[in-house]
């Protein structure tokens, strides 16, 4: 089948769906490749790159949509205004399209592509499964977002991010505070914290404290007994209460802190208003908010989508394409997820695709099925890993009764003594004095056997297995002691046993002494 | 040479053992314990040998000849990743020697005991060979498991445990059969039905006991054969052998019980054998593999900074050691930080990983004990789990119905990327599925662990 890749329409959009090295790998799956001319220049990618790996590079924009049987792309098909037409008119009964749709925000548009009467693969409405995250091209990009927020962060800094003692003086670190650590915020925490800020991060799902504290960054506890964690990873929206807390915690945070960078997002909602203009005021001067949620309306009460303002001294960045200002990297992630998703399309690695909808993964991505809508999918089997772990611990709890005997330990302990005693006493009653003075030396050998085994490094067991078995190879006395005793069958019985013991002397001696010949520092 | 000269050269050759035996203990002084212990040895032979019991010379000397030849040769030629296999072949002669001493002693009536004394010393007898015995035909079971000649899978009879006691009662009635009929001079047949007996329970007791707990039955076969020795002391009332027979007796013992205890399992569970058939329903492992190729891999490791390699039994298999070395060296010279885990029950002997690494010159600085490194995993980029299962399977702290539940293990899916070279997606020798193979930060990089290796050396270095 035939795979086209246009160039993006969308004011501001650098990405391009596909890169050379991505290319290469699909057209190993059976694929034909073109791409139109000029689509991957803004991430830096001339066309020559494509053709080298052998894309066909297609001058208009029609014959892209026209002549292929795939078209990926990165955002929604939208009105080109420069060919006055919509893009999904372009397409024709039997195509398929791959991109990101949003058919929540996006009905209308949703309706006119299953006009079109084609198959539509939405890379946002792809589970959020461990088998997905190869594709989950959210994750991918929201990485990407939450690094270029640190790097725009520091464009409008004043300052270091790292902390320095120099001959001209001292310089503190910058503070960070990341509100949100998904994705796109724990990526921002490892950006902030490479650079050598001072990072606290706040996340209204317990869970995540882990990771947090995982990336060397504070977590920033609320005292306050509310879980946040939504279905799929995400959060949900929480209680006044909880809010009213959390909003107390920002506002005595956002006096100390240099850069704020929020993340919030709760899924089909208008983004939750963290930060107020109150709050704005406090900061310091030359302070720098990076808000990911402007998009969905903006964490920060003052954001204004896709700008950069300066509001009571504190930069406001509210670029909603940070993906985008990285096209390069960007366009080889989002390339990278689509390829696994041609790859789970594409079983027989033969270039047909198959829209297998048994199959969880492809069924979420499926939104329109030839020309019908199938979104939404049915809810995706979630790992529930809180109710195992509760789970574990009944088991544990269960399985805890089965150990405990009765008798309690130190009672079973005298008991095993006293019985030891009496076996001993017990011996000692009717044993002659010649065996008891060598069960003598036998008990203080086994101590000092002990005493010297106990703290044996044990990186040296190997070594000492075989010196005890070469040493227990002494049993060649008791042989030698017979072999001269009357009678043949003792001296051929002692004479093997000789032989057998030496072996063992021999080799087992030896064998430890190329084995600690090795060991060397 | 008198009586008085010999005992005093027993008493030599005993403190030399003990002194090897703290030797071995550690680094700095293992190799002074091994010649303390040959030493040892070397003046127990010779005194034994000039004492007034001994005359006659010829058979003796081409015995210790051949005998120390061969040992010599075996020594010499053994693979390192043989060893575990060389040891329990070892061992079994040490069982063999003594019931072949213990019939000599038996058929030598030259010794004068009467009463009581006499009882004691025909017991001594019995017991010796029943333990040599054991340890005879179970070290052979074990040299079959670790070679491959015979299946690593338990062996499970029905009514396994009844059938040891009926075997362990028939022995105690046949002893008590031994003594009645010795006092008149007779008792062979109950001792040969006993040697038989005793031999047939040496092969259930290791068939019973699955691979994975082979490093525990290595070790104590070779407590065993320390009792053996002990016995055999008792018998001819040699305090020497009473001596080092005690000694490599416990050391085995405690061994084996330093073993059971990294593995969190109880000894006598281990010994009553069955690992694997109990403990119910285990969760079956769920979800996709992710595989990688060698090029990917190398780019994880040029990217990672913190490398973890953690060794199983898969690279003694393949003799990877020494491609494990070069790339490890090579990463050291990027200014990366390499380092070892070693599971203490990793391989198929206690310290069978170190061994295999010294033999590859990989300074043992860089090589960790679990207990030192566990903790280390968070701050690790990428883990290379190289031929190993069980020992990082995550549903032994996990999943409580699993049957290796609360074994302590490697944690390295808590680090960054791991990846696992495996031939295939078989289970470990434990039988239980790794759902470590899954995780989502894990990628499989199939094949044997040296030819991957090797490409990977070649990429690192090109």
């Amino acid at each position: 089948m035939k795979i086209g890749i246009p160039k993006e329409i969308h004011e501001g959009e650098k990405r391009v769906a596909t890169t050379p090295d991505v290319a290469t790998k699909i057209i190993k799956l059976g694929f034909e490749v073109s791409i139109e001319s000029g689509a991957g220049l803004a991430a830096d990618i001339p066309d020559k790159a494509y053709k080298d790996v052998g894309v066909k590079i297609l001058r208009s924009t029609q014959s892209v949509w026209k002549n292929s049987d795939i078209i990926m792309k990165v955002r929604a098909p939208e009105y080109n205004s420069e060919t006055e037409s919509h893009e999904a008119e372009l397409m024709k009964k039997g195509q398929h399209l791959i991109s990101f749709i949003w058919p929540a925000q996006n009905e209308a548009l949703m309706q006119q592509l299953a006009e079109q009467n084609i198959t539509v693969l939405a890379m946002d409405s792809i589970p959020r499964i461990s088998r997905a995250q190869k594709m989950d091209a959210l994750s991918s990009m929201a990485n990407i977002a939450g690094y270029r927020a640190i790097v725009e962060a520091a464009q409008h800094f004043g300052r270091f991010f790292t902390g320095q003692i120099t001959a001209a003086g001292k310089v503190p670190p910058a503070k960070v505070l990341v509100i949100g650590a998904g994705v796109a915020g724990l990526a921002a925490i490892g950006a902030a914290k490479s650079m050598g800020a001072v990072v606290r991060a706040f996340d209204t799902r317990p869970e995540v404290q882990e990771q947090i504290e995982s990336m060397d960054a504070e977590f920033l506890m609320l005292d306050f007994d509310e879980e946040g964690s939504g279905s799929g990873g995400y959060a949900k929206t929480m209680s006044k209460e909880f809010i009213k807390a959390e909003m107390a915690l920002f506002a005595e945070q956002a006096k100390e802190v240099d850069i704020i960078i929020t993340t919030a997002l709760i899924p089909g909602k208008p983004a939750p208003e963290l930060i107020t203009s109150a709050m704005v005021k406090s900061m310091k001067q030359g302070g720098v908010i990076v808000d990911l949620a402007a998009e969905q309306g903006g964490n920060c009460a003052l954001t204004e989508k896709d700008q950069v303002v300066v509001k009571e001294g504190v930069t406001i960045i509210g670029y909603s394409n940070l993906p985008s200002r990285l096209a390069n990297q960007s366009s080889q992630l989002y390339g990278t997820n689509l390829r696994h998703l041609l790859t789970d399309l594409c079983p027989e690695k033969d270039g047909q695709v198959q829209v297998n909808m048994e199959d969880e993964v492809i069924r979420g991505a499926t939104v329109i099925k030839e020309g019908k809508i199938t979104w939404p999918p049915p809810p995706p089997k979630l790992s529930a890993a809180a109710p195992d772990q509760t789970q574990a611990v009944e088991a544990n709890k269960a399985l805890a009764p089965v150990d405990e005997t009765a008798i309690p330990e130190p009672i079973k302990r005298v008991a095993l003594y006293a019985l030891a005693g009496f076996a001993f006493y017990g011996l000692g009653s009717v044993a002659p004095a010649s065996f008891m003075s060598h069960f003598t030396v036998f008990v203080l050998a086994c101590f000092v056997g002990y005493q010297v085994i106990w703290n044996v490094t044990p990186s040296l067991h190997t070594p000492l297995m075989s010196v005890t078995n070469a040493i227990s190879g002494i049993i060649v006395i008791g042989a030698l002691v017979q072999i001269s005793a009357p009678g043949a069958l003792i001296m051929i019985l002692s004479g093997l046993a000789v032989l057998a013991a030496s072996i063992n002397i021999a080799g087992g001696f030896l064998v430890t002494r190329r084995m600690l010949e090795m060991f060397r520092k | 040479m008198s009586q008085g000269l010999v005992i005093m050269s027993y008493i030599v050759a005993s403190i030399l053992f003990i002194l090897s035996l703290s030797g071995l203990s550690n680094q700095e002084t293992a190799r002074k314990g091994n010649y303390y212990g040959m030493v040892g040895m070397l003046i127990a032979i010779l005194a034994t040998v000039m004492s007034d019991a001994v005359t006659s010379y010829t058979i003796l000397i081409f015995a210790l000849l051949i005998g120390g030849s061969i040992g010599v040769r075996a020594a010499l030629k053994v693979e390192m990743t043989q060893m575990p296999e060389l040891v329990a072949l070892m061992h079994s002669l040490v069982g063999l020697a003594a019931v072949l001493v213990g019939y000599a002693n038996f058929i030598d009536e030259s010794s004068a005991f009467t009463g009581i004394e006499k009882t004691i010393h025909e017991l001594e007898i019995y017991i010796g060979i029943l333990i040599g015995a054991i340890t005879f035909s179970g070290s052979i079971i074990a040299f079959g498991k670790l070679c491959g000649k015979i299946s690593g899978k338990p062996m499970l009879l029905p009514g396994r445990h009844l059938l040891n006691l009926i075997l362990l009662l028939i022995a105690v009635w046949l002893g008590d059969q031994f003594l009645i009929e010795a006092e008149t001079g007779g008792g062979v047949w109950p001792l040969i039905l006993m040697t038989v007996i005793a031999l047939a329970f040496g092969v259930h007791m290791v068939m019973a006991i699955g691979g994975a707990d082979m490093p525990v039955v290595v070790s104590m076969l070779n407590s065993y054969s320390g009792w053996a020795a002990a016995a055999t002391g008792f018998m001819l009332s040699n305090d020497l052998l009473i001596v080092t027979g005690a000694l490599v007796g416990s050391s085995g013992a405690i061994l084996s019980y330093i073993m059971c205890r990294a593995m969190n399992r109880h000894f006598l569970s281990v010994i009553a054998g069955g690992f694997g058939s109990s403990g119910g329903g285990s969760a079956e492992v769920e979800g996709e593999v992710q595989a990688i190729d060698v090029e990917e891999t190398v780019q994880l490791l040029h990217d990672a900074r913190n490398i973890m390699i953690i060794p199983g039994y898969g690279m003694a298999v393949a003799q990877a050691q020494h491609t494990v070395h070069e790339i490890s060296k090579f990463l050291v010279g990027q200014h990366k930080t390499v380092r070892f885990g070693i599971h203490p029950v990793a391989g198929r002997m206690p310290g069978h990983m170190n061994v295999l690494l010294a033999e590859a010159k990989v300074p043992y600085d860089i090589v960790f004990e679990m207990d030192e490194i566990n903790e280390d995993f968070p701050d690790v980029d990428i883990t290379i789990v190289i031929g190993a299962n069980d020992i990082v399977n995550p549903s032994a702290l996990e999943d409580p119905n699993s049957p290796i539940a609360g074994m302590p293990v490697l944690e390295c899916w808590k680090g960054g990327s791991t990846i696992v070279l495996k031939r295939s997606m078989a289970s470990g020798y434990a039988g239980v599925g790794n759902p470590l193979f899954v995780h989502d930060n894990t990628r499989m990089l199939f094949g044997d662990a040296n030819d991957s290796l090797q490409s990977v050396l070649k990429r690192l270095q090109g």
